[in-house]
This record gives C-alpha cells, sequence and structure tokens, in this order.
C-alpha cells in the first residue's frame, strides 16, 4: 500500500537531524541567524520552487511532506535541510535558491498563523 | 465456429433492399436469394467463370429466419445460475446474442445491464461493487477493441486480487464474418492480452464447453489469492439455436467454491510461539479481511496478544477506534518491533526497509537485527513473472503460503494455548502503554488538522472534517481511495464495518477511482448505505462518462472531489527531477497542471445529467454544500460537489 504516512512519521526523524546540523552552522542565537526577508516575496517564492507541493500552501504538511508552519524552526537549520536534505526531499542548492530567497520563503514560514486556540467544533 | 449461422443473412433476409442497392449488378445478379440456397455441392460450371459457393452452415434450416431459443438464453440461465447480479457493458456487435438474451430472456434481472461509457469503468465498476458485496459482477467488453479499452483496469484488479468476471465477445470463423469491422474486431486468442494478469481464461467451444468453463471461471475468480478470469463468447455460439441433439445435454453443472487454504499446523505453531514470546510483537494487516469476519478475527488475535495493529488500509481491517489500532505510530512500532507479523501484505519488504528517492538510490533497515518476520498470504501460492507487482523479495522467517482470514482463528487458538500468567501480566503492561500511546495519537491528528484550517485552497484535514460532519450518523461507506489526502478520513473518521473502507486501485493506474465509486454505491445501493466518494480531478477526466452512468441507474453517491487542480503526484516528480539537474525549478506545472482553463466539474456533472455545485474556494462554504448534496443522495441520486484543495 501507499506509505502515505512517510512524511509525517519522518518529521521527528528530521528534525532531530535538523538539531544535529546545527553546530556546523556559524554558531549564532537563532533569531539573530534568520536573515531579513520579504513575507510576500516569500509567498510567490514558496509556490514557485514548489515547496507547497509537498507542505502545502501553509506549510500545514501532510503525506508528502512534514508541517514547517508554527514549528519555529533556526533559519540555520531550515537552510542547512533545504540545501542537504538527508531523506525523501529534493535538495535545493544556492544555483536554483539563491540564499536571499531562502530568506524570503523562511519569512513567509515564520508569518503562517497558529492553528485556532480553541478546537473547531468539527473536530471535537 | 463450426455451428456458426450465416450471421449475413440477418442483412439479406431484412434489408435485402437497402443492401442490395450497394451491390454492384454483376454481383447482385449471382448473389443467390435468400429463399434459394445456393447448391453447396456444385463445382464451378464448365466454360463459365467459377461460381463461389454459398457458404451456409449446413445444420441450419435455409428457410427460417427466426429461432426460439439462441444458445445466449442458455448463457444467461448459466450466470443465472451463479447469481450475478449486474453485467456492465458498452454495447458491441460481438456480444449483442447474450447481450439481447440478457435483456429479453432473462427479463435484465440477474444480470441487469449496467450501461457503461468505457470499457475501463465496466471493469472498475465491477473491481468496487466486489469489494463491497463480495461477489464478482461481470463485464461484457469485444474480445479486441473492448478488452483493449478494459486493460488497464482488469490490471488493478488483478493487483488487488480482486475476481471480476469478464465475458468477451468474439468472431471466430472466419467464413461467416460480415465483412469489414467484424474483422477487424476478431482476434485468434482474445485472452491473450490479459493473461499476464487474469488468472484463467478458455474459449468455449460449444454450450456444454460453456457451461462448465463459466462455473468453473467463477470458482477459479474466488479462490485466494483472488483475480479476474475472462471468458470468451463466440458469436455463433450466443447467435445461433440450440440445436436439438445439444439441447438435450445441456445443464449448468454445480458450483462449490473452494475453501481457502489455511497455514500448515506447524507454521502456525512455530509463529505462535515467536509472537507469545515476543516482547514488542506488531501485526500489520494490508489485504487482510476479505470478508467481514476478517475485523473480528484480527481483533482477537490482537486482544489475545494485546499486540498493536498497523493498517496498511488494502482493506479495512479494524476498527479505528480500538485502543490497539496503532496505525498513527507506525514507524516507531516498526523499529522497535522483535516480531513482526505480517497480513496479506503488498510488499513487506517496504514495510520493514526504508527506500531513498535520491540521485543514489539507497535502502536501509528499518528493523533492529535479529527482528523475526512471519508473513501469511495466499499471494505466496500464485506468483505471475511478467508484470512485476510482487514487490522486492522480503528475507522473512516463517512463511505461510494460505490465506491470512483463513488462518488467524487457528493461530489465534495456538496463541491462546501458550500465555502463562507471566505472559498475561505482561500483556497487560503493553495494552495499558497502548492505549495510552492511541488516545495520543488520535489527540496529535486532531491538532495536526486544525493547522490552515481556514485556508483556501481548502486544506485535505478541513474537508475530511466537513464531509465526517455529515455522514457520522448515517450508515456510511467511503468507496473511494484515500491515499492522496494525506489519511487524513483514517485519522480523523471511526471506521468499523468491513464496508466503510475498500483499498485502493492496486495497481495504481489512475481511472479507478471514479468507476469503482460507481461499482461500489451500486453494491450499497439495496442497503440503503450513504455512499461516499474523495475523488482526484485527473483520476476523473480519464472517464468521467461513468457520472452519467451513475445517473442513468440512479446510483447515490455523493462525490466529494478533491480538485488540487493537477497530476500532482507526478508534480512532485517533476520537481525532484529539476532540483536534481539543478535547473528550471519553477517549470514544475508543464505538463503536469490541468488548469488554464481551470476544468468546471460541477458543469461536467451537471452535463452527465448529476446535481453538482463548485469549484467551492472558501472552506465555509462546503458544509451547506455538501449537506444539499447529500439531500440529493438520500433521495437515491448522484451528486458532487467541486472543492478546490491544497495538493495533500
Ligand atoms: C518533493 C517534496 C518536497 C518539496 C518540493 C520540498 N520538500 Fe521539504 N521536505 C520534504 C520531506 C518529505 C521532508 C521530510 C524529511 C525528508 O524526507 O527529507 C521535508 C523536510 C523539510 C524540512 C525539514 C523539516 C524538519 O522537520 O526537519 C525543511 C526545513 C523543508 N523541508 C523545507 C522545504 C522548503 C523551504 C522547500 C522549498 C524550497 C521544500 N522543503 C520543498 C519534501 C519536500
Amino acid at each position: 500500500m501507499t506509505k502515505i504516512f512517510l512524511g509525517i512519521a519522518t518529521a521527528a526523524l528530521m528534525t532531530a537531524a535538523l538539531g544535529a546540523q546545527e553546530p556546523a552552522q556559524k554558531p549564532a542565537p537563532a533569531a539573530a541567524a534568520a536573515p531579513a526577508g520579504n513575507i510576500e516575496t516569500g509567498k510567490k517564492l514558496w509556490v514557485s520552487v514548489g515547496c507547497w507541493q509537498c507542505h502545502g500552501y501553509e506549510g500545514q504538511g501532510g503525506a508528502a511532506g512534514p508541517r514547517l508552519s508554527a514549528r519555529n524552526l533556526p533559519f540555520a537549520g531550515f537552510s542547512a535541510y533545504v540545501r542537504r536534505p538527508t531523506n525523501q526531499m529534493p535538495p535545493y542548492t544556492e544555483k536554483v535558491v539563491p540564499n536571499a530567497d531562502l530568506a524570503h520563503i523562511f519569512a513567509y514560514l515564520q508569518s503562517r498563523p497558529a492553528p485556532p486556540q480553541t478546537v473547531p467544533a468539527l473536530l471535537k | 465456429m463450426k455451428k456458426s449461422v450465416d450471421r449475413r443473412d440477418f442483412l439479406k433476409g431484412a434489408a435485402v433492399t437497402g443492401a442490395a442497392a450497394l451491390v454492384p449488378d454483376a454481383m447482385a445478379a449471382q448473389a443467390p436469394s435468400p429463399a434459394t440456397p445456393a447448391p453447396a455441392a456444385q463445382g464451378p460450371r464448365a466454360g463459365a467463370a467459377p461460381t463461389p459457393a454459398r457458404e451456409l452452415d449446413p445444420g441450419l434450416d435455409p428457410e427460417s429466419l427466426v429461432l426460439d431459443r439462441s444458445g445466449g438464453d442458455f448463457m444467461v440461465d448459466v450466470l443465472k445460475s451463479l447469481n450475478i447480479e449486474y453485467v456492465a457493458s458498452n454495447p458491441g456487435s460481438s456480444f449483442r446474442g447474450i447481450h439481447e438474451s440478457i435483456i429479453n430472456y432473462g427479463g435484465n434481472k440477474m444480470p441487469e445491464f449496467i450501461t457503461c461509457l468505457h470499457e475501463e469503468s465496466s471493469v472498475a465498476m465491477a473491481h468496487g461493487y466486489f469489494k463491497v458485496e463480495g461477489k464478482p459482477m461481470a463485464v461484457l467488453a469485444h474480445g479486441t477493441v473492448g478488452l483493449q479499452h478494459a486493460s488497464m483496469a482488469i490490471y488493478n484488479a488483478y493487483c488487488d486480487r480482486v475476481p471480476v468476471y469478464i465475458l468477451a465477445g468474439n468472431s471466430l470463423d472466419a467464413t461467416m464474418r460480415r465483412p469489414g469491422v467484424e474483422w477487424a474486431h476478431s482476434v485468434q486468442d482474445a485472452a491473450a492480452m490479459v493473461r499476464d494478469y487474469t488468472k484463467w481464461d478458455d474459449n468455449p467451444y460449444s454450450l456444454p464447453h460453456f457451461a462448465e468453463s463459466a462455473v468453473r471461471a467463477y470458482k477459479i475468480a474466488m479462490t485466494p489469492p483472488m483475480s479476474p478470469v475472462v471468458i470468451v463468447l463466440d458469436g455463433g455460439l450466443q447467435e445461433d439455436p440450440i440445436q436439438p441433439e445439444v439441447a438435450s445435454k445441456l445443464r449448468v453443472p454445480r458450483l462449490t467454491t473452494a475453501t481457502p487454504p489455511q497455514g500448515d499446523a506447524g507454521a502456525v505453531a512455530a509463529a505462535a510461539q515467536l509472537l507469545v514470546n515476543a516482547q514488542n510483537p506488531v501485526i500489520v494487516a494490508d489485504r487482510l479481511a476479505r470478508t467481514p469476519a476478517g475485523i473480528a478475527k484480527l481483533v482477537e488475535l490482537a486482544e489475545a496478544l494485546q499486540a498493536p495493529v498497523i493498517d496498511q488500509h488494502g482493506r479495512m481491517n479494524f476498527p479505528s477506534k480500538h485502543p490497539l489500532n496503532q496505525t498513527e505510530n507506525g514507524g516507531p512500532l516498526i523499529a522497535g518491533a522483535d516480531v513482526i507479523l505480517g497480513l496479506e501484505l503488498t510488499d513487506f519488504w517496504g514495510t520493514v526497509n526504508a527506500f531513498r528517492d535520491s540521485l543514489h538510490r539507497s535502502s536501509r533497515s528499518r528493523i533492529r537485527t535479529g527482528t523475526k518476520l512471519i508473513s501469511i498470504t495466499s499471494v505466496d501460492l500464485a506468483t505471475k513473472s511478467n508484470f512485476q507487482d510482487f514487490q522486492r523479495y522480503p528475507e522473512v522467517d516463517v512463511a505461510m503460503a494460505a490465506d491470512a482470514e483463513a488462518t488467524l482463528p487457528q493461530l489465534t487458538e495456538a496463541v491462546r494455548k501458550l500465555v502463562t500468567a507471566d505472559r498475561t501480566t505482561a500483556f497487560q503492561a503493553r495494552r495499558t502503554r497502548l492505549e495510552q500511546a492511541h488516545a495520543r495519537g488520535r489527540e496529535a491528528a486532531r491538532n495536526e488538522a486544525m493547522h490552515a484550517w481556514d485556508a483556501s485552497p481548502i486544506s485535505t484535514a478541513r474537508m475530511a472534517a466537513e464531509i465526517w460532519a455529515q455522514i457520522k450518523t448515517e450508515d456510511w461507506s467511503l468507496v473511494s481511495e484515500s491515499g492522496n489526502s494525506s489519511g487524513w478520513v483514517f485519522r480523523l473518521w471511526d471506521f468499523d464495518k468491513h464496508y466503510q473502507h475498500l483499498g485502493d486501485s492496486g495497481g495504481a493506474g489512475v481511472g479507478y477511482g471514479a468507476p469503482a465509486a460507481v461499482g461500489a454505491a451500486l453494491a450499497n445501493k439495496k442497503y440503503g448505505r450513504i455512499s461516499v466518494n474523495i475523488q482526484g480531478d485527473g483520476d476523473m477526466l480519464y472517464a468521467p462518462g461513468v457520472l452519467w452512468t451513475a445517473a442513468h441507474h440512479k446510483i447515490p453517491l455523493l462525490t466529494v472531489m478533491h480538485n488540487n487542480r493537477g497530476y500532482h503526484q507526478e508534480v512532485m516528480h517533476i520537481q525532484r527531477m529539476a532540483n536534481r539537474h539543478q535547473r528550471g525549478i519553477t517549470n514544475w506545472h508543464i505538463g503536469t497542471m490541468i488548469d488554464n482553463p481551470n476544468v468546471d466539474f460541477a458543469k461536467i456533472a451537471q452535463g452527465m445529467g448529476v446535481y453538482a455545485e463548485g469549484p467551492i474556494t472558501n472552506p465555509n462554504d462546503l458544509g451547506p454544500a455538501i449537506q444539499r448534496a447529500l439531500a440529493i443522495v438520500k433521495k437515491g441520486e448522484p451528486a458532487l460537489v467541486d472543492v478546490v484543495t491544497q495538493p495533500r
């Protein structure tokens, strides 16, 4: 059968991998490490370079890729993973997504709202 | 066939005037009138151009233009004895004989003729129907162009171990074929083109032969591993009168279906020993529950061991709310298991190994060294070579070539006998842990579903939740595949009945979804169930005519379009290639997206006589739209809601 939970199941694992990669990056406090990015530009890039395909238009995740919204990912780990993914995700090299674009994409992701505070009636 | 009536008599008798006008004068002068048969034995006249002898079946009265009972009538008697409820088909001349026998001699009941607009739809309908009803539905198709159209759907059914009863029309006797189309529609060995992915076929030579083969085909199709079968129906055999000397010999053989094979007693004992002594046993089920009883049997085994169950959803195997349902926690459970029991797994290797689709394809084991693997699958009894649906070779410790559902009671019994007081205590502790994990899994799924709750395009979680809100108090049946909407239905809905989930296409041949849903809904109709289809846009566009079939036959079915406006799986594949080659990473839409113009599915459905709404882009509009559509479905008709969705 289709292994539909592949992405979701590996999400936790990858977060761990991300953590492990961080020391390789320039040590910097997470907040300061994120370069300035434009949310609107990031939103357009999110679609044009294809992040939406596996992570959803809102970064909400699904069978093809884990949720990235409302995750508080540090930029260093984020960009390290995009450049050299360690599992199913295709790599995005600097040649096709320059660092500046990645910063916009990151800004867009950071701007995604947290889910509603109260559980919608339908899900109760 | 030898006994063919000259089917050209039809044209000559009924339309001498019309047809004769097309015949050149010289030939018309030579052509015998229907009332005066050409003397068959007469040789060429001396001195004159040779007069071709008229080919005429010696067994037939050349004077007669009508008959009382045809071979097709007897064929219908045989189909009735097999309790075949429906036959799906596009009409075709190679089976006009049996078509007419079904509707007139058979009274269009058992089987009833279901008008289809594509042979792929006919077979996929039969595929979906079986998974609800548990018995085969018949399909009629030309032995040539019909089977060609049907072949992908037959392959899907074969991969999904589903019996489909295929009757293919053909005209064997070359001298009796009408010139033109009938030649193009004739073939020496009709079943050859689908033989690689059917279990059995035959080309009956006589009516007694047909009777025996028809019953045998049914039995073979229904014996696990189940599979489509093909019976080729010669045109002459269908259309000719039943000869008196044959009539006296005609009888319908008795059908006794074979009991499915159970696992060998020694292997069952060895498996029980491993499972009882395991610290972390895991049960994985894929096409396990052939029948509703399969669910109860699996619950018994799981409870005897208090072992977690991972449902791979090839069938509805295990209730979603059962605390031992640990599908949500599948990854870590497999990684921590010391014994894994695989029940009718399509891919045992893929269950215990991870494969990376990157420039350097690689795989790694997902299990600890020393983990014991037990497999029970009937597919081990019949694996063919050409088509590679059998997946990578799994190295298991106990392999039972047997039907898993039939083997479960024995295995549970063997487990119970081995359980000591010590083990019972350990099992209880395991149960408590699993109950907590189950509750955490349900809650985590609910929390995940809240992300992008108000987004447009509408999230697949929101879509699943909106549908669930409308159907949960009904007797419902999800008649679609669910792989493309991130499995939200399994995470949010409450499945406990066999007909509530039917698995997927088997061969991943796109175009299965819509017709399989209509076929399953046809089976659900007489039970008054609400059939729900979450329908991919790409799949629907293969043969949307099946919507008309649903409207025409008043098949109640709620279709909710998961319209992500593309062949999304392929969008991701193209992205992967572009990234790998570091070029054109924004070109993923070329050749993959179904937009510009956007397809208006509501209009398509309306054009086929189906109530429809959409496209719906605001998530708040979705609930009311589903409610309105459901009201139509409750009146016994199909309805469609087109929802513009997130990709997965
Ligand atoms: C073809 C599918 C696909 C595309 C396209 C894709 N991803 Fe991913 N992504 C994944 C999968 C699957 C994972 C989970 C880890 C893995 O298997 O590599 C992942 C993981 C990640 C992670 C790590 C998250 C974690 O929890 O560790 C980040 C960050 C990420 N993706 C960002 C992006 C960005 C940014 C883009 C677009 C530039 C993108 N992805 C495009 C499939 C994809």
